[in-house]
């Protein structure tokens, strides 16, 4: 993305605003539509009705019917297509409506999308992106919770990103679009209604960057998407009782920016990571077992994950005991000092 | 009416017995079902609409109860009660049913407790009722991911033609599957596979399409320029198209369906063309893609005050029609209070049934979350 001029979107003053991340989405939307053409949005419901999260609310009106597509509902048919128009030179945005309808789009998103660009010689750029809703917190019902982001980290030639606050998600959604590759672009949807600062001047960190979200010298906790908030949660309950914890927002779920977060490990000699997913094999475990190679002398503790249980995502009525909360990453930040 | 929604409709195609006003009027298309419609008395006529009554005060009921927060969500079958009663009375005792997640009328039916349905909704249970319990008519769980459940009943029908239960020509031992997905569904690939592999196999199934004209916010125009049920043919399906708010037709082509699969003529398919009259879900706002003049002409062809008129029209006095109501504010009234009822879920509960035996990876979660659950509690003591 080196080189990319970012103007102002029909002049405005620079101003920062607060707002949700599902507001910022949409006007990161906005802006990388207006400043290129050939960006299309496809999904189901997203024209008239906004999205079912109103994410691309009032795109439709703006950009017409072309722009913003309103598919058949056929995940693997809106994701095929997408790659057929990139072939052809558009930016296609593609909404799956929820993290647990994805699959029937798996096929087309892990053994012909993320392989394209290989198999293809490298001369030809496959710009797609993938918003999928994910995560729990919002007590939905089967199919409406679920993390699904290790299937497409595992898969390479995907970028696998997740925002953690409206000024990412913001400048993240832009840089995906202008990204050559795929990305996979995972929204935490507890986290599309709070709201935070967004600055639409400064572009915030590239795409693939870590991001220090909280310093602090004890204990370096990390994670992505809704954990982040409550990693910085934790970390303020921690500091009261007398132990400051480094946040680390790892933002790109793959490829990894492993700087900062090794440069914070070898400082705190302990880490934590906190994740929706299950823990099985999983991004924490990757993220882990490569801290612990690379880190081993500046250890004082193991490297501690905290997910969810090995368990399909529970009926809504037991969703609290599944997902970890502050409580349980603290539980982790005690026995990571405990060694 | 808004563009794409029934203008493709051609009214000299569709079976329909009942006209929007209960008036007896066969159209054309429903001569060839008029045999199967005449086996009914006034017993039968009347438990159809007596079916139909009472589902639609659950349905009520159950979004009444969304809103003051007893449930996550609900989707009401309001509209298309007629489809589903018609076309679950239709099926024997011995066939098997394969809902989506809008077939309250069905479940209903088919003896499903509605509690068991509300149970899904408030996050009690990722499926309120066992298919395997006789109380539950063969009646398969509920599946959210669209489509999908269409294979899995192609796959069943398979099964009864390798296991010779169908096409025996004893009708009392013959048996067949119903599945049912939606118009937004029906853009599905695994709708498509499931004709490829039911025309293959020549797999007793019935596929009934309830078309209710939206998917979410998208008109059925979106998914297919053709009528639906033409689609089938392609697969070397025979199809028909039905009007869905006349319970009579849709009893009658579900009925002649069920029998042809079940004597081993192989799969049918029936679009069954009605509406939804509420939102999609108690999340959903229609306001933002469809109009007033719209839901109105629609409320116009209810499928219940259809045929209370044609009962009423046939004799069926003030006191049956009190019965009826009566029966259905019970109904509805149980309901609320079983569901408030309800009990609530526990940590256990997160690891059960994950395999069909106990792993000891899974128990170790179990231990550490009730040891580490237990400890706030000694701490709060
Ligand atoms: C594979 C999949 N994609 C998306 C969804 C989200 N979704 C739930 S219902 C629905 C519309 C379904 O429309 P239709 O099949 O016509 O059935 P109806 O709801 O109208 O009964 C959508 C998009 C889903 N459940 N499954």
């Amino acid at each position: 993305m080196a080189g990319r001029v970012r103007e102002l979107v029909r002049g405005e003053p620079v101003v920062t605003r607060n707002m949700p991340m599902g507001r910022a989405l949409n006007e990161g939307l906005r802006r990388a539509m207006t400043e290129d053409s050939r960006v299309l949005l496809m999904g189901e419901d997203i024209g008239k009705l906004g999205g079912v999260f109103r994410v691309t609310e009032g795109l439709q009106a703006e950009f017409g019917e072309d722009r913003v597509l309103d598919t058949p509902l056929a995940e693997s048919g809106i994701v095929g297509t997408a790659i057929g128009l990139a072939l052809g030179g558009f930016r296609p945005v593609v909404e799956i409506q929820f993290d647990g309808f994805v699959y029937p789009a798996f096929d087309q998103i892990t053994s012909q999308l993320a392989k394209l660009t290989y198999r293809l010689g490298g001369n030809t750029p496959l710009p797609v992106v993938i918003r999928i809703p994910y995560g729990g917190h919002i007590r939905s019902i089967e199919h409406h919770q679920e993390s699904p982001e290790t299937y497409f980290a595992h898969t390479p030639g995907l970028r696998v990103v997740s925002p953690a606050t409206p000024n990412d998600a913001y400048w993240m959604i832009q840089d995906a679009i202008a990204s050559p590759d795929p990305v996979v672009f995972l929204e935490p949807k507890s986290r599309y209604w709070p709201k935070g600062d967004v600055d639409t001047s400064v572009p915030a960190g590239p795409l693939h960057a870590s991001r220090i979200a909280r310093p602090g010298s004890d204990v370096t906790l990390a994670g992505h998407g809704a954990m982040v908030t409550t990693l910085l949660d934790a970390a303020a309950v921690a500091e009261a009782e007398g132990t400051t914890c480094e946040v680390i927002d790892i933002r790109s779920l793959s490829p990894v920016d492993y700087g900062p977060l090794l440069e914070s490990v070898r400082r705190t000699g302990r880490m934590v990571y906190a994740q929706e997913a299950p823990g099985f094999t999983s991004v924490g475990s990757e993220i882990a077992a490569t801290v612990m190679e690379h880190c081993f002398y500046s250890l004082q503790a193991p490297v501690l994950r905290v997910s969810a249980f090995d368990t399909p995502f529970p009926p809504a009525d037991i969703e609290a005991h599944y997902l970890p909360d502050v409580d349980r990453v603290l539980e982790a930040v005690d026995r990571a000092l405990r060694y | 009416m808004t563009a794409g929604t029934r203008d493709i409709y051609d009214d000299t195609a569709i079976v329909r017995f009942l006209d929007a006003d209960g008036t007896w009027a066969p159209t054309p298309a429903a001569e060839p079902y008029l045999d199967a419609i005449k086996s009914l008395d006034d017993d039968d006529l009347q438990t159809l609409h007596r079916d139909m009554a009472v589902i639609r005060a659950i349905d009520e009921q159950a979004t009444n109860l969304q809103r003051q927060g007893q449930l996550a969500l609900w989707p009401s079958a309001q509209g298309q009660e007629a489809a589903q009663v018609g076309s679950a009375r239709a099926a024997r005792a011995q066939d098997h049913l394969f809902p989506s997640y809008r077939e309250h009328a069905v479940a209903r039916v088919r003896g499903v407790d509605p509690v068991d349905i509300l149970k899904q909704m408030r996050g009690l249970s990722h499926a309120g009722w066992d298919p395997t319990d006789p109380k539950n008519g063969n009646t398969h769980i509920y599946t959210l991911v669209l489509g999908a459940q269409t294979l899995h009943a192609t796959g069943r029908a398979m099964g009864l033609r390798f296991d010779a239960k169908c096409g025996s020509g004893d009708p009392d031992r013959d048996e067949a599957v119903i599945v049912y997905y939606g118009d937004g569904a029906s853009s599905q690939g695994d709708v498509h596979e499931a004709m490829v592999f039911a025309a293959s196999y020549r797999a007793p199934v019935v596929f009934f399409l309830q078309n209710n004209q939206w998917a979410i916010s998208v008109p059925v125009s979106t998914q297919s320029p053709v009528p639906l049920y033409q689609r089938s043919a392609g697969y070397g399906i025979p199809s028909v198209q039905v009007d869905g708010n006349d319970v009579l037709a849709s009893y009658a082509v579900s009925r002649v369906a069920l029998d042809r699969a079940r004597a081993g003529e192989g799969p049918q398919a029936i679009e069954a063309v009605t509406y939804r009259l509420a939102p999609h879900t108690t999340s959903d706002d229609p306001t933002k893609y469809r109009s007033r003049d719209e839901e109105a002409g629609w409320a116009h062809r209810d499928p219940i005050v259809r045929m209370r008129a044609y009962l009423r029209d046939r004799g069926a006095g003030d006191e049956y029609f009190a019965a009826v109501d009566e029966e259905a504010a019970e109904a509805a009234d149980d309901v609320r209070v079983r569901t408030a009822a309800l009990g609530s879920l526990g940590p256990d509960d997160l690891f059960r049934n994950v395999y069909s035996q106990v792993e000891e990876a899974l128990e170790e979660q179990r231990r550490w979350l009730a040891e580490y659950e237990s400890s706030f509690e000694e701490n709060l003591s």
